[in-house]
């Protein structure tokens, strides 16, 4: 499952640099929502995947019954989830704000309608 | 007593969501004032309670570290939020003054939390929640970057957001990583567990990833395009406050995590630091003696004061991190105090070209003097803050036997004056070009008191830290030696 979880993040780092660095503004926004997935993957790979159980805590015990995940790693990713999700927004808005001000379409082009 | 760490989070808090709800001019001023003041004083206690060099520790909802969340505050995180507390009071004294920021709908709330975030990466005890302070700070930067959304800021917050972006994903991935390999993101856990397990590839790796983000956040060498190109277009107030305090939170988290965590390989990786931060000094004073406008030049000697500041953390022996301290406080006032001026300078002749101004000092001596007192003291003269900071700076790097870099440090001075004397004969002391003269320039408005106030006050600082430095050195002595103490941080925040 490792191995997996490793290609799959490997695949979508690859994509996402690759469209960090064309020129389209579009795929900037694409590349930063693609990377920021990559990244909570894993985070949830590193911590350690498991199938078994769910990390609550049963009824009555007072502790954790001992085959169960670890609960941190998804608190971490849950949080970065909406972390990535404002952020990916706001370069959105942004984006099409800076097109809409300079009719830029070429980020490399950027410089020149500058200050 | 550790209640008190959660004041300068809160405080900011509290303010930018009243500020959100009060639409009057004259209730957002005293709003913004009073939080920004109340921040500065709980800055203010924390350096009291820690003056000592002792630990503030808080475990936030009673879950004791290394689960919980952990507020610390050690004397240099204290000085930190102190400082950057003042230079939000000041910069929105600034505010009230100018350009309708109060009345805008986003600068008085967002400023608040540009402060929020600034004090809770100070105060973080763990090294996720650094990473959601460091987003809350720049999620803040990335909307004040484009208060007045003209082509140049959208275009320089494009380049900003997208290389931040970046930044964060690496400093995640190294959370990932070490959460991966250790089991915690607790820093002194982090730090104990560490060295119980020498520097492996895993370590090794989430430590370069997070010198590279937080190089980018401190603008680094190599890192540093996007600051040139981001600074110098917002409102000079956004300016201002981003010039004190955004990329010195980048520093402090690289002093944070390499005198506390990364300390096993320190022939490498503070040698790294060394090589980055002489390269910087030396890229960013001659990239500014290139440039054409007030705040572009200012903007990229940002750059190389950074060198200086890291430059203590690669050299690595209490007097250098003392040095740091020093130099850190010297430069947030000096910085600040100089966007201010030019924001000034902009009022008065509506342009803040060098090619188009002249003539400033035959009609406003005053505030061509407070100009003058803040360059030298930035390019390093006696007797001024800059001075002071330098000296220690230097001095420690040659006691530490780093002689290559404290004559880099030395000759980079010399170019700092060399393109503060450059503004000042531009700007002030030749005659103006026609048309830019008193009174034909597009948008001349008189200077009042909400501009002389913290240009003052921040000049009158740097004064008084180069006439009488004993105190801030005997502080920052304080806080260095505190950060050399590993077990110190480690015992105060886990309780054995």
């Amino acid at each position: 499952m490792e191995l997996v979880m490793a290609v799959i993040i490997g695949a979508l780092t690859g994509v996402a640099v690759y469209l960090l660095l064309r020129r389209s503004p579009v795929r900037l926004v694409l590349g930063i929502a693609l990377l920021g997935n990559a990244i909570n993957l894993l985070i949830f790979t590193a911590a350690g995947l498991s199938a078994r159980g769910v990390p609550i805590v049963a009824e009555g015990a007072a502790a954790l019954a001992p085959p169960h995940p670890d609960p941190l790693p998804q608190a971490l990713v849950l949080t970065a989830i909406v972390i990535g999700f404002g952020i990916t927004a706001f370069a959105l808005v942004l984006l099409w704000r800076m097109h809409h001000a300079t009719g830029v379409e070429d980020l490399d082009r950027l410089e020149e309608e500058g200050p | 007593m550790s209640g008190w760490l959660a004041a300068p989070i809160l405080i900011p808090l509290a303010a930018a969501a009243l500020l959100v709800l009060v639409r009057g001019r004259r209730w957002r001023g005293i709003l913004a004032l009073a939080g920004a003041a109340a921040h500065c004083g709980s800055g203010l206690v924390l350096v009291a309670a820690c003056a000592g060099g002792g630990h503030l520790v808080l475990a936030v909802g009673g879950w004791p570290a290394p689960y919980g969340i952990a507020l610390v505050a050690d004397l240099f995180a204290a000085i930190m939020v102190a400082v950057t507390g003042l230079l939000g009071l000041l910069v929105g004294v600034y505010a009230l003054g100018t350009d309708d920021l109060m009345a805008d709908a986003v600068f008085p709330p967002l400023a608040q939390v540009l402060l929020m975030g600034a004090g809770g990466a100070f105060l973080a005890g763990d090294l996720f929640n650094l990473y959601v302070w460091f987003e809350v700070l720049l999620i803040a930067s990335f909307v004040l970057l484009t208060v007045g959304r003209r082509p140049a800021q959208l275009a320089g917050a494009v380049k900003y957001v997208a290389i931040n972006f970046l930044a964060s994903a690496m400093f995640l991935t190294a959370c990932g990583l070490l959460y991966g390999k250790t089991g915690t993101l607790n820093l002194a856990d982090l730090a104990r567990k560490i060295p119980a397990d020498p520097a492996t590839g895993v370590v090794l790796t989430s430590a370069s990833l997070l010198l590279a983000a937080f190089g980018i956040k401190a603008a680094l060498f190599p890192f540093f395009n996007w600051l040139p190109a981001a600074y110098p277009t917002p409102p000079v107030a956004v300016s201002a406050l981003f010039a004190g305090v955004l990329t010195k939170v980048g520093v402090y988290a690289l002093i944070r995590l390499f005198t506390l965590v990364f300390v096993q390989d320190v022939g490498r990786t503070h040698a790294l630091i060394l090589v980055l931060s002489v390269a910087t000094m030396i890229t960013g004073v001659l990239g500014a003696a290139a440039q054409g406008g007030l705040r572009r030049i200012l903007a990229v000697h940002i750059v190389s004061q950074i060198g200086y500041m890291t430059l203590g953390l690669g050299v690595w022996t209490p007097a250098a991190l003392a040095a740091v301290m020093v130099y850190m406080v010297h430069n947030m006032v000096v910085k600040t105090n100089l966007f201010l001026v030019v924001g000034a300078v902009k009022r008065l002749r509506g342009t803040e070209e060098l090619a188009r101004l002249g003539g400033l000092w035959r009609e406003h001596p005053g505030l061509s003097g407070l100009f003058l007192v803040s360059a030298l003291s930035l390019a390093g003269l006696p007797p001024l803050s800059g001075f002071v900071a330098k000296f220690v700076v230097i001095r420690a790097c040659f006691l530490a036997g780093h002689w290559l870099a404290g004559a880099v440090a030395l000759g980079v001075g010399l170019l700092t004056l060399f393109s503060m004397v450059k503004i000042w004969l531009e700007a002030f002391w030749k005659e103006s070009p026609d048309g830019a003269a008193a009174g034909a320039g597009p948008a001349v408005r008189p200077l009042g008191a909400p501009v002389w106030v913290p240009v003052l006050v921040l000049t009158a600082i740097t004064v008084a830290v180069g006439l009488y430095p004993e105190p801030l050195l005997e502080l920052a002595q304080r806080a260095g030696d505190q950060l050399m103490d590993r077990a110190g941080y480690i015992r105060a925040v886990l309780g054995e």
